[in-house]
C-alpha cells in the first residue's frame, strides 16, 4: 500500500497495530504517567491562581505527543533532550519527579535544574540529559543539532530530540538547525507540537503551507505528521525517527498534531482571541480520555485500576506540593557563583 | 627564535591545540579547501579531515548555535565568524545562550567554545568588513573577550582559549594578521586570560590600549619619547575580565592616563577603563582621565579620505599624549 502523504509531500503516519511493541504493562505505565502528568499540571496552575507559582506553560493536550515521543526515545542506546517551555509530560517521561517539578515552579531551594534561577522545568539535568536552558524560542533547536553533531564526531550511537510549537518554526534558528542536521545527515528529531497558536497568533498568520512538516522535503529529510492526541501512534512514529536516525539516514521532522487547552502561559488570557467553542471541541479529542477509553475497551484497563492511577495520582501530587510549600527559598549564597569555571 | 606574522600564530595555536586534543574541532564559512577566508585554517582539511574542519553554510547563528551544543556534548569547537561585522545574527547564540548557560544551569553544565572573528578596520572594508564588537560582548557577564595585538599573545591567549572551559569570544584584527610580524617561540607555551601586558615603561603618562592601536600607541609614544614625554603603554590583552591592578598600578605611578581604542568612543571598552581610573585612582591623577576613541558614526565609510578620518593614527594619538602630558 503506498504511504499515505499531504499534497506537501509529508507522511502521514497511521498506527499500524500489528507491528506495535508495547505490552499492556507498557500501556499501563504510559496510561499512569498521563494521569499523574494532567494531575501534577492541573495543580501547578491552581497554584499559580493562588499566588504560590509564578508562573506555568501548561502542557494540557500535548502529554500523548510527549509521552509517546520520550518512550520511543528511551529505546535509543543514548538519548539527548532538547524540550522547550511546554514539555512538562516529556520530563516527567523521563524521570523527573513530580517533587522536582513542584521545587522548581515555586522556586524553592533544592530545585535540580537551575536551582530555582529559572522558571520551573528550565535549566540542565545532566544526569539525564535533558537540556532546557532557555525560554528563547528555538535556540534550542541549534543545540540539538550541535549535540548530534558532537555524537558522529565521538562515534557514540544516539538520537537526539528536540521539540518546539508551531510558532517555534517561524524562527531563524529554526531554519538554520534543521539545514544543518540534513545536510550532515545528524541523528536528530525535529519534534513539532502543532498546537496552532503561538500564544494569540493563529497557523494561518505564521505560515502558508498546511502542515510544519510539509517543510521537511525542502531540507532534504523526512517529514511526518501524527494524530499527537494519541499516544500510540506517536510512540511509533516516533520509533520509526530514532531507528532511521541510528541507522544513519539522517534527520526526521516529526509534526504533532496536539491541542492546548489552557492559554499560554498563567499570564495569557486566550478569551481575547479563541472563541470558547474551539476550545470545547479542542477538549472532545482530550488525549488521556482517548487513551483511558481505548485500553477500556481492549480490557487493559478497569475502572478499579484507572480508580487506583487516580489515586496515585492525587496522592504523589499532595505529597509534592507538600514538600514544596515547605520548603525554602534559596539562600542568595551563590548567588555569584556559576558565572565562569573556578580558575 | 622564530618569527610570525599573527595569521600564521593563529594558525599554529588551532592547528597544535587540534593536534593535542581530539576533542578540538573548527567549524565555519570557508574553513575547508579554501582554509578561511584570511587562511587561518589552511592546510587543516588535508591534516584534520573533513569530520573535523566543517565548512558551514551560510548561517552565523547555527555556526554558534552548534558550537554550543557540541561543546554541551563534549566537544570543544572552535567557531569561526568570517568577519565580525557578520556576528549579528549569531549574537543570541552566545550572549542570550552561551554566556547564560553555566548561571543557567547552576553550574551543572559549562562551554568550552571560542568564538573567533576577525574585527577591525583600516584595510578598505567598508561599513561591512571594519565593525569593532568588542564592547558588545564585553558587556556580558559569562563569556571572555580576549583581543591580542601580537604574534606572541595571539598564539598564547587563543590556546588559552581553547583549554578555557567558558565559551571565550576572540578577537583578531584583521589589519594586523600580516601587517604585524613578531617572535613567537618554537616550544610549548599558554599565555593566561585576563592579565595586560606593559608593551612599554614610561613615567609621564599611562596609555591603555589594545588590538591594532597598540601598536599605533608605541609608534606614538617613541614620537613624544624624543620630546621628553615617557609614555607607559598597556596592552589589555582581554577585555573581559578586565585587568583593572594592571591599569591602576600604572595610573598611579604615572598620573595620567589616556585610554585610546578604535571603537566608537561611547560606551566602548575605554569608557569602562576611564571609569575604573576615575573611581580607584582619582587621589593619583594630574591630568583628567582622556579618550581617545572612534567617532560618533554608525560604522567605517569605505572611500580613503572618509576612512581615515574614522580611524586614528600614530599622529593622532601622539598629539593625545601631548595633551594629556600638558595638562
Amino acid at each position: 500500500m503506498p504511504t499515505p502523504r499531504t499534497s506537501g509531500g509529508a507522511e502521514r503516519f497511521e498506527l499500524n497495530a500489528g507491528r506495535l511493541d508495547l505490552s499492556p504493562e507498557d500501556m499501563l505505565e504510559m496510561y499512569s504517567t498521563m494521569v499523574l502528568v494532567r494531575a501534577l499540571d492541573e495543580r501547578i496552575w491552581l497554584m499559580n491562581r493562588q499566588g504560590k507559582a509564578a508562573i506555568v506553560a501548561s502542557c494540557q493536550g500535548h502529554e500523548a505527543a510527549q509521552l509517546g515521543a520520550v518512550w520511543a526515545m528511551r529505546q535509543a542506546p543514548s538519548a539527548a533532550y532538547f524540550p522547550y517551555y511546554r514539555d512538562m509530560a516529556l520530563a516527567i517521561g523521563l524521570g523527573v519527579t513530580p517533587k522536582e517539578t513542584m521545587l522548581g515552579f515555586l522556586a524553592k531551594e533544592g530545585e535540580r535544574h537551575s536551582g530555582a534561577r529559572q522558571f520551573g522545568l528550565q535549566g540542565i539535568r545532566p544526569d539525564l540529559k535533558l537540556f532546557n536552558n532557555s525560554n528563547v524560542v528555538s535556540t534550542q533547536i541549534p543545540h540539538a543539532v550541535g549535540y548530534a553533531l558532537g555524537c558522529k564526531l565521538s562515534r557514540e550511537p544516539a538520537a537526539v530530540i528536540t521539540c518546539f510549537g508551531d510558532g517555534g518554526a517561524s524562527q531563524g534558528d529554526c531554519h538554520e538547525g534543521m539545514n544543518f542536521a540534513a545536510v550532515h545527515k545528524l541523528p536528530v528529531i525535529f519534534f513539532c507540537e502543532n498546537n496552532r497558536y503561538a500564544i494569540s497568533v493563529p497557523l494561518h498568520k505564521q505560515m502558508a503551507v498546511e502542515h510544519v512538516a510539509d517543510r521537511a522535503p525542502g531540507y532534504g529529510m523526512a517529514g511526518v505528521i501524527v494524530d499527537g492526541t494519541d499516544i500510540l501512534a506517536t510512540y511509533q512514529a516516533t520509533q520509526k525517527a530514532v531507528q532511521r536516525a541510528l541507522r544513519g539516514e539522517g534527520p526526521t521532522l516529526l509534526e504533532a498534531k496536539v491541542e492546548r487547552y489552557l492559554p499560554h502561559t498563567s499570564d495569557d488570557d486566550d478569551t481575547r482571541y479563541r472563541p470558547r467553542e474551539e476550545v470545547q471541541e479542542a477538549r472532545k479529542h482530550d488525549p488521556l480520555r482517548l487513551f483511558r477509553e481505548l485500553l477500556l475497551g481492549k480490557g487493559i484497563l478497569t475502572e478499579a485500576l484507572d480508580q487506583r492511577f487516580q489515586q496515585q495520582a492525587k496522592a504523589e501530587v499532595n505529597e509534592a506540593t507538600e514538600f514544596a510549600e515547605q520548603a525554602p527559598y534559596p539562600e542568595p549564597d551563590d548567588f555569584y557563583e556559576h558565572v565562569y569555571g573556578r580558575v | 627564535m622564530p618569527i610570525k606574522s599573527v595569521i600564521e600564530a593563529v594558525r599554529e595555536a588551532m592547528y597544535e591545540e587540534m593536534t593535542r586534543d581530539p576533542r578540538v574541532f573548527v567549524l565555519g564559512e570557508d574553513v575547508g579547501k579554501r582554509g578561511g577566508v584570511f587562511l587561518a585554517t589552511q592546510g587543516f582539511l588535508e591534516a584534520f579531515g573533513e569530520a573535523r574542519v566543517i565548512d558551514t553554510p551560510l548561517a552565523e547563528s547555527a555556526i554558534a548555535g552548534i558550537a554550543l551544543g557540541a561543546a554541551l556534548q563534549g566537544q570543544r569547537p572552535i567557531a569561526e565568524i568570517e568577519f565580525a561585522d557578520f556576528v549579528w545574527p549569531a549574537v543570541n547564540q552566545v550572549i542570550g545562550e552561551a554566556a547564560r548557560l553555566r548561571y543557567g544551569s547552576r553550574g551543572q553544565a559549562h562551554l568550552p567554545m571560542v568564538v573567533r572573528m576577525p574585527y577591525g578596520g583600516g584595510i578598505r572594508g567598508g561599513l561591512y568588513h571594519s565593525q569593532s564588537v568588542e564592547a558588545f560582548f564585553a558587556h556580558v557577564p559569562g563569556l571572555k573577550v580576549v583581543t591580542p595585538a601580537t604574534p606572541y599573545d595571539a598564539k598564547g591567549l587563543l590556546k588559552a582559549a581553547i583549554r578555557d572551559e567558558d565559551p571565550v569570544v576572540f578577537l583578531e584584527h584583521k589589519k594586523t594578521y600580516r601587517l604585524v610580524r613578531g617572535e613567537v617561540p618554537a616550544e610549548e607555551y599558554v599565555l593566561p586570560i585576563g592579565v595586560a601586558d606593559v608593551k612599554r615603561e614610561g613615567t609621564t603618562l599611562t596609555c591603555i590600549t589594545y588590538g591594532l592601536m597598540l601598536h599605533y600607541c608605541l609608534e606614538a609614544a617613541q614620537t613624544v619619547a624624543q620630546e621628553g614625554i615617557s609614555v607607559e603603554v598597556i596592552d589589555l590583552r582581554t577585555v573581559r575580565p578586565l585587568d583593572t591592578q594592571a591599569i591602576l598600578d600604572s595610573v598611579r605611578k604615572t598620573s595620567r592616563a589616556l585610554v585610546v581604542y578604535e571603537d566608537n568612543k561611547m560606551l566602548g571598552v575605554g569608557a569602562e577603563v576611564a571609569a575604573v581610573i576615575a573611581e580607584e585612582a582619582f587621589d593619583s591623577l594630574d591630568a583628567p582621565v582622556t579618550r581617545l576613541a572612534g567617532p560618533e558614526v554608525p560604522a567605517m565609510p569605505f572611500a580613503p579620505t572618509l576612512e581615515s578620518v574614522f580611524m586614528l593614527n600614530p599622529e593622532k594619538i601622539a598629539e593625545g599624549m601631548r595633551k594629556v602630558a600638558r595638562y
